[in-house]
């Protein structure tokens, strides 16, 4: 492992992981989602390190080109020119999230230390879409079959939900 | 300082506890629906990531990938929904306030 790889890994890290802080603190929610986008680009980087190559490309399509655009789309549509106070991150609510999230991270840093896992040598990394395509018409098919039904459900209800206010008009 | 350059499997679990804390904390103290939303999603980015790493240092196969496609699709569809959630409630309320949304029905 050269100093290069570990420097890399700390770059991806970072820009997964300092978004958050932001999303929690900035005042503006456009630029919240816009440093969502950070964060998700991120996390695909790290799945590229990991030699995830088809989920990366996954992630970039489906978080950032998909869901990043629904979530901007959200806030377009609710944005309202005066933003009133009670929207922003309330200081009122600091100690109550600063509370659940020492004790989440006490908790997940204390079970990753006490773990004793089992990393086994790593192997050489290949191309993983072939074997996914395999995986997914094999083991995964029933899993695979409900997800699309799942897709199918919330595209349906989807439209529904948004659209009955206007049909009860 | 081999720990800070020797890549291992607790690096990875370490971020991603910290995405899930920073996205819990979000979820908590944001009042906006669509932040709220956000937070979700690191949420499930962190869990989708941990999957990846333990089958690329424990497991050695793919069994994780899948299952952060799974997650990944999941987030797809839950994140229509709440948004079309989000919508009614705005032309109901005229405020995506999660506190205000306290009403099952008008």
């Amino acid at each position: 492992m050269s100093f290069y790889e570990g420097l890399l890994f700390y770059l991806l890290a970072a820009t997964a992981v300092l978004p958050g802080v932001m999303i929690l603190f900035s005042r503006d929610i456009v630029h919240a989602a816009f440093w969502l986008l950070a964060s998700l680009a991120g996390v695909a980087g790290l799945y590229l390190y990991l030699g995830a190559d088809f989920l990366g490309f996954t992630q970039v399509m489906i978080y950032i080109g998909g869901i990043m655009i629904l979530i901007i789309f959200g806030l377009m549509v609710t944005h309202k020119q005066k933003i009133s106070l009670s929207q922003l991150a309330q200081k009122r609510l600091l100690v109550p999230a600063v509370i659940t999230g020492g004790i989440i991270l006490t908790a997940l840093l204390y079970v990753i230390n006490k773990t004793t896992w089992k990393p086994t040598a790593s192997e050489e990394m290949e191309p993983t879409s072939a074997d996914i395509g395999y995986l997914l018409m094999s083991d995964y098919l029933l899993p695979f079959e409900i997800a699309s039904i799942v897709l199918l459900v919330g595209l349906v209800g989807g439209v529904y939900i948004a659209r009955r206010k206007e049909r009860e008009a | 300082m081999s720990f800070l350059t020797e890549i291992g499997l607790n690096h990875f679990l370490v971020v991603s506890a910290l995405m899930f804390t920073l996205g819990m904390m979000i979820v908590v103290m944001r009042r906006n629906a669509v932040a709220v939303l956000m937070g979700i999603e690191l949420l499930l980015n962190s869990a989708a990531l941990n999957f990846v790493a333990f089958s690329r240092y424990v497991s050695h196969d793919l069994n994780g990938h899948l299952a952060a496609i799974f997650i990944i699709v999941v987030a797809a569809a839950e994140a229509t929904i709440i948004l079309a959630i989000i919508l009614n409630i705005f032309s109901h309320n005229h405020s995506v306030n999660v506190d205000e949304a306290d009403l099952l029905s008008q």
